[in-house]
């Protein structure tokens, strides 16, 4: 694949690092965090809390449903209850303890953690990976969602989550991520970030696939095609207005995302631009398929997600725009 | 003994349980803030017990639906906690030091309404709204409507993992706090209710009581036709907890039970309440056909007759 030249961006740490530590940084400031994790405590980076933290640390074994429960017990008697595990475990096997004892009693200071998401976990397969966690997640009401693109934005989201008090589902990543955020930026739940500014495409994306926008931006501003990029981190409640303004003065956007492509951010963003100000639109994600083991880079390269593809779907939307 | 509230429950001993309670110092305290800490006659009991059935059966004809059966045969065990075995206070819901009560079984409100109800938490005028739209004594328990509600519940097989998370809140803020959950037995077909007894035994969460209604029946028919629980205490035993099996029906037996958990430490404790399905009103009693079948307004009258 063709590799990135002139953008240096620097490589960072997995997202699940930067919440590991994110997570003994805030149990050091506030006593009421607890976290609950199902023996997956080394990957998922809560071990480092469980270590400075074995009180407030409770190993729930491989037992998914119990353990969001569990969380919510913890939260509703008053405890900021962090619950982790790979993201396509926590979810699928704990979706309706997170229906019936989470999101429809309304429990406050809830927390999941669904690290290893999407097929950029690699060589372990379909089985671990999580391609519909934003489906399932954005479909319980009153629960935010945020993806961070990488650990300034993981380590900022971290104490927001804590603090937002209806329940957050944060999604974490396997591998190392470039860092795509100064550390100056300013995260909150419902916000995105605006990298590159341009004017004839919009690129809207999250997660591990930022910082292949921001290749593909780079391709198409050679080309003469200016494009604008924004980490759309916050998936529900979405920063409606970017969105709207993207399609404003736009015309064209494209949606990118290590997701099912017809059930993750893209169809959220066409329903706010349906409604407010239509533009052409232009989808990657992944299709209607599981994927298979493979190399993080491979995987998503072989299912069409990567700066390339992002790069032809922009010429296109802003060609029909044009059309 | 110390009269301080020192967030430590004392043992209490086997046989006098009153007598202890009293010189207990958590319960000492207990005593001056918690209106609901104070032992009934069994007689007066006994008598509010059949209130809350003619209470029961009396919504669910009104409503023209919802589960009798299972309300019916959880009375005593609800008598017996809401009045003198869980501290509790109608009038400050939100006390952090409260005992905590969730009916994992939620479609067995009834009984828990009519309790909560004469307690004094909800209005006991408005009973008979029950599964009315607006109402707030909805079809399962929410408590979107009534925040004094521990837990929404009506799928089945989660509130034992929620008491347990409760009870570990409670041990991490040493309040003294104890969760009481009715689990029903058909429900303990449910795979997470053996998760959430691993974790309970493992963790040692002492300060968590789960009573098994054991009515014997569910809604498809007979418990031993379905899905057979038997060897029922033992299952439990060997899965680390204290079980302990008792009449469901007899509220000094309950008392006792409730004692007896409390002064077990290291260990969580289930207490397996024999009872019989419909208990109180003949045409019910031991019939899957009011697992969840209002009675008519002529069986109504009949049933309020044997109430009476």
């Amino acid at each position: 694949m063709p590799v990135n030249t002139k953008l240096d961006l620097k490589m960072g740490k997995a997202t699940r690092g930067a919440f590991g530590e994110a997570l003994v940084e805030l149990g050091r400031k506030e006593e009421r965090v607890v976290v609950c994790d199902a023996d997956l405590s080394k990957s998922t980076m809560t071990h480092g809390f469980g270590q400075e933290f074995p009180e407030r640390f409770f190993t729930c074994g491989i037992a998914e449903s119990n353990m969001v429960s569990i969380g919510a017990g913890l939260a509703a008697a008053g405890k900021i209850a962090f619950v982790a595990s790979f993201s396509c475990f926590v979810l699928n096997k704990g979706y309706e303890q997170l229906r019936v004892t989470v999101a429809y009693p309304q429990v406050k200071n809830f927390i999941v953690v669904g690290t290893h998401s999407g097929i950029s976990i690699g060589e372990d397969g379909p089985s671990q990976m999580s391609v519909e966690d934003l489906a399932l997640t954005c479909a319980l009401p009153g629960f935010s969602v945020v993806a961070p693109a990488d650990e300034v934005a993981m380590k900022a989201l971290v104490p927001i989550a804590a603090y937002n008090g209806g329940p957050v589902f944060i999604r974490a990543g396997r591998p190392k991520v470039p860092i795509v955020h100064s550390e100056d930026t300013k995260f909150e739940i419902g916000g995105s970030v605006q990298l590159a500014d341009g004017g004839d495409v919009t690129i809207i994306t999250f997660g591990i696939l930022v910082a292949e926008a921001l290749k593909a931006a780079e391709t198409l501003a050679g080309e003469g095609i200016s494009a604008r990029v924004i980490d759309m981190y916050s998936i529900k409640p979405l920063d409606r207005a970017a969105i709207e303004k993207a399609a404003a003065e736009t015309g064209a956007i494209v949606v990118a995302e290590e997701h099912l492509v017809d059930s993750g951010l893209g169809v959220r963003v066409a329903q706010v631009v349906a409604e407010t100000k239509p533009a052409v639109m232009e989808f990657v994600g992944i299709q209607d398929t599981y994927a298979e083991s493979g190399t993080p880079m491979g995987l998503l390269e072989k299912y069409g997600l990567v700066a390339p593809n992002i790069a032809e779907a922009a010429r296109k939307a802003a060609a029909r725009k044009n059309a | 003994m110390s009269k301080k509230c020192s967030g430590q429950r004392q043992p209490i001993a086997d046989g006098a349980p009153d007598a202890t309670r009293r010189v207990t110092g958590r319960r000492m305290i207990d005593w001056k803030i918690n209106p609901m800490s104070e032992k009934k006659p069994i007689a007066e009991l006994k008598a509010l017990a059949k209130q809350i059935r003619r209470d029961i059966v009396t919504m669910i004809g009104a409503a023209k639906s919802g589960h009798p059966g299972g309300s019916l045969s959880a009375v005593e065990t609800l008598v017996a906690l809401y009045y003198g075995v869980m501290k509790h206070d109608p009038k400050n819901p939100a006390w952090p030091e409260r005992d905590r009560f969730i009916l994992s079984k939620g479609h067995a409100c009834p009984v828990l309404y009519a309790v909560m109800a004469d307690c004094g938490y909800t209005p006991k005028g408005e009973l008979n709204t029950l599964r009315q739209d607006g109402s707030i004594y909805q079809g399962h328990p929410d408590r979107r409507f009534i925040p004094a509600l521990e837990a929404s519940t009506g799928s089945l097989g989660q509130g034992l993992s929620l008491a347990i998370g409760m009870g570990l809140a409670a041990r991490l803020d040493g309040t003294g706090s104890r969760t009481y959950v009715m689990l029903g037995d058909g429900e303990i077909q449910e795979g997470q209710v053996w998760e959430a007894a691993m974790f309970g035994a493992f963790h040692k969460v002492d300060n968590v009581v789960a009573i098994v209604d054991y009515n014997k029946i569910q809604l498809d028919g007979f418990v031993k036709e379905i899905m057979g629980l038997e060897p029922l205490k033992d299952k439990w035993e060997s899965f680390g907890w204290n079980a302990i099996a008792v009449d469901g029906h007899d509220i000094e037996a309950l008392q006792k039970a409730f004692a007896d958990a409390e002064s077990v430490k290291g260990k969580p404790t289930v207490i397996i309440a024999n009872t019989v399905k419909g208990k109180g009103v003949s045409f019910m009693e031991n019939n899957p056909g009011f697992h969840g079948a209002a009675p008519s307004p002529e069986q109504l009258e009949t049933a309020l007759k044997e109430l009476a």
